[in-house]
């Protein structure tokens, strides 16, 4: 048996000193299996963005151990922490985070650039990312010329280009109407199905509905996880739609 | 990442931002030409002068007859008594005597040449019809020549046989031989000076305009001294001697001689003031050289504070770029950028800036000392480039690297919640 994606091991973070002194974990256990799509709930302030800037090694924890596939996050450098980011890890932001005046093409190139990847296997990579999202038609606008929903898009293959072990969402559909959550969430589902391993953070149960397994968050504690669908099998809204409309997805 | 890639992200990074880069590039370029020019405009200008003093003559010193002393005689005709016995209130003229006292190799070992010399100023002379008011008739001896740095360039000198015999041979400047003859050549020609026939036996080389004064350096006659004093001036006392050293390490020594041999010809005690001057060049270059100097240094000052303010200029943007960008820097590390590429990335958009400021303002300041203005032809002075060149460039390296690696050692999230 391979090792866990994700191994958190009473992970607890800090924030101020003193009588200004906020816990925002409070000693947060989660195994994460390859392949799973786990939703993480949780009312503002329950903690639920600090747990997800820790998984994409953004910040660190205050005590508690951290291993990304079987790897210590906490006894890594800052040179090999960049590798990890840039191998290990996708991560999509509730505010999309495209880099300004950059074509979508070039967004979407830009980690393989960090990670030294040639430019001509880049450019096809890249493309064939966003073909994955739907945009073949959009690579060469910049961010401000496309719409949010197709910058989530973007970000989305940005994210996966790099063929990540884990893609991380942090409440990928917080800024984005009801057509444009329906698209993300479509090819989060196809991701999954094919055998992608997603955390994504919501507060919408609509959303959360599409994951296989559903953790909730209550001031940094984990007070409920509940299972949607097995690990192997496929998304439980795209096994839904697969029945109702066949071929329809992914 | 490559070396490349970095570079390629700074271009882009200075390509989206074009009406900032441009502006702050143009701050950089005023700075740096304007310090290479200022500096060139001084260096030049030092150095014209410096060859107009030469011009005058090496190595010499000019004895005149100061009237500080006592009273003040006629300006012509005192003929003074030979020996100085006793204290004297009364100013001495400098005589032919007193010249020949200089030229005595015993007393003098430092003089190579002693030339008297007797001038007036504003002779007329007239040659058929045509009449030029010369502004300096010198009457002198030959080694006046050499010792003025006056080379003939047609014709001759006179010799001392001229002067033994008080011919009435004439060596004439540019300016006066264009006057009379225009460009007939003068050489053999009658000249009549106040009446007195003169022949014209060479023509002196321009030596252009003087530095200095606004005599024309060219518009002057040189006649033998007895020549000049029979008619036109009468025997009386010279103006001024010159006396050349024997080199440019014995002005000094030969200064002291002179003094010593005219204090004691002319009965002055050590506390008495003296009734002549002397007039060192070698003093009056360092003199006009550290003047000059003191010049030079005052426009660099000014032209480098326009440099500062250039370099401001690149240190604000830089800062108001990474501050802006720190979100940037945020997604990118987020996306798995190492600190080396994004600090990479700002030193070098820094450096380009910096650098394209920094060599345009080289290429404009070479163009601009082609030029010739005010008179003053600039010299380029290679430290001041590099000087210029380095200062921007250290200033863009500083100012734009202390910022980015501040950014670039933040953690992802403190970055990415910047606003």
């Amino acid at each position: 048996m391979t090792a866990p994606v994700l191994a958190l091991t009473d992970i607890t973070k800090v924030y101020g000193r003193g009588d200004a002194e906020v816990r925002a974990l409070r000693g947060v256990s989660l195994t994460v299996e390859r392949g799973d799509y786990v939703a993480v709930m949780g009312a503002s302030g329950s903690g639920k963005s600090t747990l997800m800037n820790i998984l994409g090694c953004l910040d660190v924890p205050s005590s508690g151990s951290y291993l990304i596939d079987g790897v210590d996050v906490g006894s890594l450098d800052e040179r090999r922490l960049a590798i990890l980011r840039n191998r290990k890890i996708g991560f999509v932001f509730q505010s999309f985070n495209l880099i300004p005046r950059m074509s979508a093409l070039a967004n979407v190139e830009l980690p393989m650039a960090y990670g030294g990847v040639t430019a001509q296997e880049r450019r096809a990579r890249a493309l064939a990312a966003l073909e994955q999202v739907g945009l073949s038609d959009r690579v060469r606008h910049e961010p401000n010329e496309l719409s949010g929903g197709q910058q989530q898009r973007v970000a989305v293959a940005r994210a996966l280009v790099t063929s990540p072990a884990l893609l991380l969402a942090d409440e990928p559909t917080g800024n984005l109407d009801t057509k444009a959550t329906g698209d993300v969430l479509e090819i989060l589902d196809g991701l999954s199905e094919s055998g992608r391993t997603i955390v994504l953070i919501t507060h919408e149960d609509d959303v959360a509905a599409h994951a296989k397994r559903v953790i909730r968050l209550v001031d940094g504690l984990i007070v409920d996880d509940r299972r949607q669908a097995p690990v192997g099998g496929p998304p439980p809204r795209s096994a839904v739609r697969l029945q109702s409309t066949p071929g329809g997805a992914s | 990442m490559s070396r490349l890639e970095i570079l390629r992200f700074a271009l882009r990074g200075l390509a989206a931002n074009k009406l900032r880069s441009f502006l702050t590039t143009l701050g950089i370029l005023i700075g740096v030409a304007a310090v290479i020019l200022l500096v060139a405009f001084g260096e030049g200008a030092s150095q014209s002068i410096q060859k107009s003093i030469q011009r005058l003559g090496a190595n010499t010193l000019t004895v005149s007859a100061s009237f500080a002393g006592g009273g003040i005689g006629g300006p012509v005709g005192v003929g003074s008594s030979r020996q100085g016995n006793g204290p004297r209130t009364q100013a001495r003229q400098l005589t032919l005597d007193d010249a020949k006292a200089l030229a005595d190799p015993e007393q003098v070992p430092s003089a190579r040449s002693v030339s008297p010399v007797v001038s007036t100023g504003s002779a007329t002379a007239v040659r058929d019809g045509a009449s030029h008011t010369i502004s300096q008739l010198v009457g002198t001896y030959p080694s006046y020549f050499e010792a003025m740095n006056k080379p003939v360039e047609t014709g001759s000198y006179f010799v001392n046989d001229d002067v033994l015999a008080a011919r009435k041979v004439m060596v004439i400047g540019k300016t006066v031989a264009d006057e009379l003859f225009g460009t007939a050549s003068p050489v053999g020609e009658q000249v009549s000076v106040s009446g007195v026939p003169f022949t014209v036996i060479g023509v002196l080389k321009t030596s252009g305009s003087s530095g200095f004064g606004f005599q024309d350096a060219d518009d002057v006659a040189i006649v033998p001294l007895p020549a000049v004093q029979q008619s036109l001036t009468g025997f009386g006392a010279l103006s001024s001697i010159v006396v050349q050293a024997t080199g440019s390490d014995t002005t000094t020594s030969a200064q002291n001689e002179v003094t010593a041999v005219l204090n004691q010809r002319h009965g002055i005690t050590p506390t008495g003031g003296a009734d002549y001057r002397i007039l060192n060049q070698a003093t009056l270059q360092e003199t006009v050289s550290s003047t000059v100097g003191i010049f030079t240094s005052l426009l660099g000052a000014v032209a480098a504070i326009s440099l500062l303010v250039g370099g401001i200029g690149i240190t604000n943007i830089m800062l108001v770029t990474v501050t802006e960008r720190t979100r940037e820097i945020g997604i990118r590390k987020a996306i798995g950028a190492p600190r080396s590429a994004i600090l990479g990335q700002f030193l070098l958009e820094a450096t380009v800036l910096s650098l394209l400021g920094g060599l345009t303002g080289v290429a404009i300041a070479f163009v601009g000392t082609r030029f010739t203005i005010a008179g003053i032809e600039p010299v380029l002075v290679p430290s001041s480039i590099v000087l210029a060149l380095g200062v921007s460039v250290g200033i863009g390296l500083f100012f734009g690297g202390y910022p980015a690696n501040r950014a670039a050692k933040l953690r992802p999230i403190e970055a990415l919640r910047h606003e």
